[in-house]
């Protein structure tokens, strides 16, 4: 050991400023200055761009009219995490991407201005829906997240009764557990999942389908089933010294910072965190806001081909986090106490040839190993999939990502239907909040339409 | 640098920009505050018995988040003592000779009452009079302002009075609440007008407030009609400039007032046949300043167009102002879309389809690429889809050569009466 480090948790003061939401929402003025200039297209790209089809000129016309109900009643219609989304969406690549302002002169921030309906809707308080008169039939959800939430209120508007089973303390998914608070606080995602229940929806959280109930059981209980319960926590990276004190799990890591100070000693601290996902920059800010003193992305590939957004690797270097292009982890290095000492690792090159996903393959330089002093190391390289759930449920899956139909939602069983992570991977579907939330709502409609009870109640 | 001096009528300033009379001409503080600013003339503040004003007395109109697009106010002439006014305009004058001091007046519709103001008010030393014949508001409940300005034989009786003992020039200030401008403006010139200016302010009601339901503005929750002007109201004057200009009965010199906000405007008014402006809402907006750009900007523009002078400008479009008889039938342009500029807001589209004549079509070119394209044998050259178009050279409104000679539905009528004509001699 070069020196000894001295490591602190944050004080709950600290922590409380550093875990604000870091982008200021839009004031009255710049809210109704960006809502006129919005060109309320015909037939606008925007709409086309976001995948659960948010009618975007017709809500933005109502924040510029002071129809601020409307305009959040017009969001939420199309996406039941509209407020979420509004934070969390990478608008660039999705609605503002598609502006046909970003040929003549700047994109309307629509991401902004979003989320200044949806804040003014969770201040207002008052629900934007009500269930719609009870059709006799019953649906369970497993997993509200996202996917299952928007699942469950559609069907709700439809008039289905419906309960979610949900494996956490707390509803609302990775919005309430997997996405730093500095971007999105608990209390967005948990009024998302508020207005859901107002409908009537029952959450039964703390159950795990297959342990706590057996999944035959909601087999034969229910009408249908919507089967949306995300996937799991990072996968073993499987290098020496992953057991070491100093270890962490990216999305438990992430996790511990969503309730209150964490029991997370960083400050000066130097962080490594493998992997360059969305997840990782999370890990990543998080750390740098949790006090670390540095902050490393160790990835095995380039920028190219790390699946980060643009605006998150943007807002990661702005927190000052470094990056370690073409560097593999090898082994973790313990000190005699058990605690991380080093992160020993690999230069890498990419190779000419394409690998299964189209990227270039790294392969590691011989001789290039190094060791990197570091005091805690964040695994993100991705997440488990939850292939025992699936199995129990006896669906159809391709190592863990259960098939669907895309026309009508349906697994192989056919009273299974599923949303969401739980069908993302290898080529199918999209890993996205925005996308899991319209895939629920697709699951739903498809349950309405069997039923046939298409009618989805309108605004209050 | 163009030269930018006017003469109205015999009343010369070194720039057409007068402030109008009005809330920034009330005090002599404030008149030479503009003057330091720039502005080559001011309109007193209207001269009269004092009256007592209401508190709050403004409203304006946004639009879209746009403030003061149109303005509306209830207050009245003057509120301070003649003597004070005339004291300041003195001053004003002794420290600014070379620009325009014109002094507004209005009082009952009485001989002996014009003689006794225009005396005193020129025995201090004014480049020319204004009377306030257009006060739509207060003054014309009392028989004053716009109530004696609807009246064409007042207008040419006071015009009178005031001639008999003026010797600057007046100028007879034109009230829009009225059926047709130039029948006033016609007896305003009777009764020996040098020159008219015009518009007032139009009779509004700015609003009505939505949750209190009390009128915009109020005077403790009751509320009267006020006069509105601003940038709303700019084309409803230059077309009774225009009426005015091109009437050959008229034929006096025209101060132009009405919304104008800039340099632009002002030249719009000028080649409409004005000789110079009056501006007052600009001012309230944004302060004397900006008529620092109006200078420039005009300035500029003379040096453009390779005008010397701005005197070169006035009425030069009059000739090109008609009677819709009188308009090419067979002329046609039809809209054209240049899909490189265009940015697909699909605008055009719309409101062709919905509110038009359904001929701008979506496609998709060779490239995959979606465009608009205009099925021209249906366009009528509305204007409608290059009205609409947010981008600036994404639509253009190009000519179509039909070959057909000109004519108009006058031209029309003509023939088809000759042919009738002959067809009953044949008869």
């Amino acid at each position: 050991m070069e020196r000894t480090r001295s490591l602190n948790t944050l004080s709950a003061e600290k922590f409380a400023i550093q875990f604000a939401e870091a982008e200021p929402g839009l004031t009255y003025k710049a809210a109704s200055e960006e809502a006129n200039r919005c060109l309320y297209c015909y037939d606008a790209p925007c709409i086309k761009a976001c995948p659960t089809s948010i009618n975007i000129p017709s809500f933005i016309k109502r924040i510029a009219t002071g129809n601020l109900k409307g305009a959040a009643a017009t969001i939420m219609d199309s996406n039941p995490v509209g407020a979420s989304c509004s934070r969390v969406c990478p608008t660039e690549e999705l609605c503002e991407g598609a502006c046909v302002l970003n040929h003549a002169s700047e994109p309307i921030r629509i991401g902004l201005l979003q989320r200044y309906a949806t804040d003014w809707a969770i201040q207002r308080g008052k629900p934007l829906f009500q269930a719609g008169p009870s059709i006799g039939k019953k649906v369970a959800v497993i997993g509200a997240g996202p996917a299952g939430l928007s699942a469950a209120r559609e069907l709700a508007r439809d008039g289905f009764s419906v309960v979610i089973y949900e494996a956490r303390e707390k509803a609302g998914g990775l919005d309430t557990y997997g996405i730093v608070s500095f971007r999105l606080p608990q209390a967005v995602s948990l009024w998302e999942v508020e207005q859901v229940e107002k409908l009537g929806v029952e959450i039964k959280t703390g159950v795990k389908v297959g342990e706590d109930i057996p999944a035959s059981e909601l087999l034969e209980q229910y009408d249908a089933v919507v089967l949306a319960a995300g996937m799991g926590y990072v996968p073993s990276l499987g290098i020496e010294g992953e057991e070491l004190s100093g270890v962490y799990d990216a999305i438990r890591f992430v996790e511990g910072t969503k309730a209150g100070v964490p029991d997370l000693a960083l400050e000066g601290a130097r962080v490594a965190i493998i992997g360059a996902g969305n997840t990782a920059i999370d890990a990543a800010t998080c750390s740098v806001r949790l006090g670390a003193e540095n902050v490393k992305m160790v990835y095995r590939r380039t920028k190219d081909e790390m699946t980060a957004y643009d605006f998150e690797y943007e807002f990661a270097k702005r927190e000052g986090v470094e990056f370690s292009w073409l560097t593999a982890p090898k082994r973790i290095v313990g000190d005699e106490s058990g605690r991380v000492a080093y992160l020993e690792c690999v230069r890498m090159e990419l190779s000419a040839e394409k690998g299964k996903d189209g990227r270039r393959a790294p392969v590691p330089v011989p001789g290039s190993e190094f060791l990197m002093p570091v005091d805690a190391v964040v695994v993100a390289i991705g997440q488990k999939r939850h292939t025992p759930l699936i199995e129990l449920l006896g669906l159809e899956h391709d190592r863990g990502v259960v098939k669907i139909d895309a026309g009508t939602r349906l697994t192989s069983n056919p009273k299974v239907y599923a949303a969401g992570d739980i069908i993302f991977g290898n080529g199918q579907g999209e890993v996205m909040v925005v996308s899991a939330a319209e895939q629920g709502k697709r699951a739903a409609h498809a349950i309405s339409e069997r039923f046939s009870v298409r009618t989805n109640s309108v605004a209050i | 640098m163009a030269d930018l001096s006017i003469n109205l009528a015999g009343i010369k300033s070194p720039n057409p920009f007068w402030l109008a009379s009005a809330p920034p001409t009330n005090t002599g503080y404030q008149v030479q505050r503009a003057f330091e600013a720039g502005w080559g003339g001011a309109v007193w503040k209207t001269l009269g018995d004092p009256i007592i004003n209401t508190s709050s007395r403004f409203a304006a109109v946004n639009f879209n988040g746009q403030r003061v697009a149109g303005f509306n106010n209830i207050e009245l002439i003057t509120d301070r003592p003649l003597e004070v006014n005339l004291k300041e305009i003195y001053e004003t004058k002794k420290r600014f000779p070379d620009r325009a001091v014109v002094a507004s007046l209005m009082v009952e519709p009485k001989r002996e009452k014009w003689h006794e103001i225009v005396k005193r008010v020129e025995a201090i030393g004014v480049d020319g009079l204004e009377l306030n014949f257009g006060c739509p508001h207060g003054m014309a409940e009392r028989g004053m302002g716009a109530a004696s300005g609807q009246q064409p034989d007042l207008v040419e009786m006071q015009t009178y009075f005031v001639k008999e003992v003026a010797t600057t020039p007046v100028i007879v200030k034109l009230t829009p609440n009225i059926t047709d401008i130039t029948v006033v403006a016609r007896h305003a010139v009777k009764g020996g007008a040098d020159a008219i200016s015009m518009i007032n302010t139009i009779n509004s009601l700015a609003g009505v407030d939505i949750y209190s339901w009390n009128t915009i503005p109020h005077v403790g929750g009751k509320g009267a009609h006020g006069g509105y002007c601003g940038p709303a109201v700019k084309p409803i004057a230059l077309n009774m400039v225009a009426e005015c200009a091109r009437n050959a009965e008229v034929g006096v010199p025209i101060s132009g007032i009405g919304g104008i906000s800039n340099w632009q405007d002002t030249v719009e008014f000028l080649l409409m046949g004005a000789t110079g402006v009056q501006i007052c809402t600009a001012a309230m907006h944004h302060g004397f300043r900006i008529v620092e750009d109006m200078i420039d900007g005009l300035n500029n523009y003379l040096e453009e167009m390779g005008l010397s002078s701005v005197s070169e400008l006035v009425g030069k479009s009059v000739a090109r102002y008609s009677n819709w008889g009188d308009l090419d039938l067979n002329y046609k342009v039809v809209a054209r879309i240049d899909t490189e500029t265009c940015i697909n807001c699909n605008k055009c589209h719309i409101a062709c389809e919905d509110t038009s004549h359904q001929c701008i079509e979506r496609r998709v070119d060779a490239s995959g690429k979606e465009i608009l394209v205009v099925r021209e044998e249906d366009c009528v050259g509305c204007n409608l889809c290059s009205i609409v178009c947010p981008v600036d050279g994404a639509i253009e409104m190009v000519e179509v050569d039909e070959g057909l000679a000109p004519m108009s539905w006058n031209d029309r009528q003509r023939a088809l009466s000759i042919l009738n004509t002959a067809e009953m001699e044949v008869v």
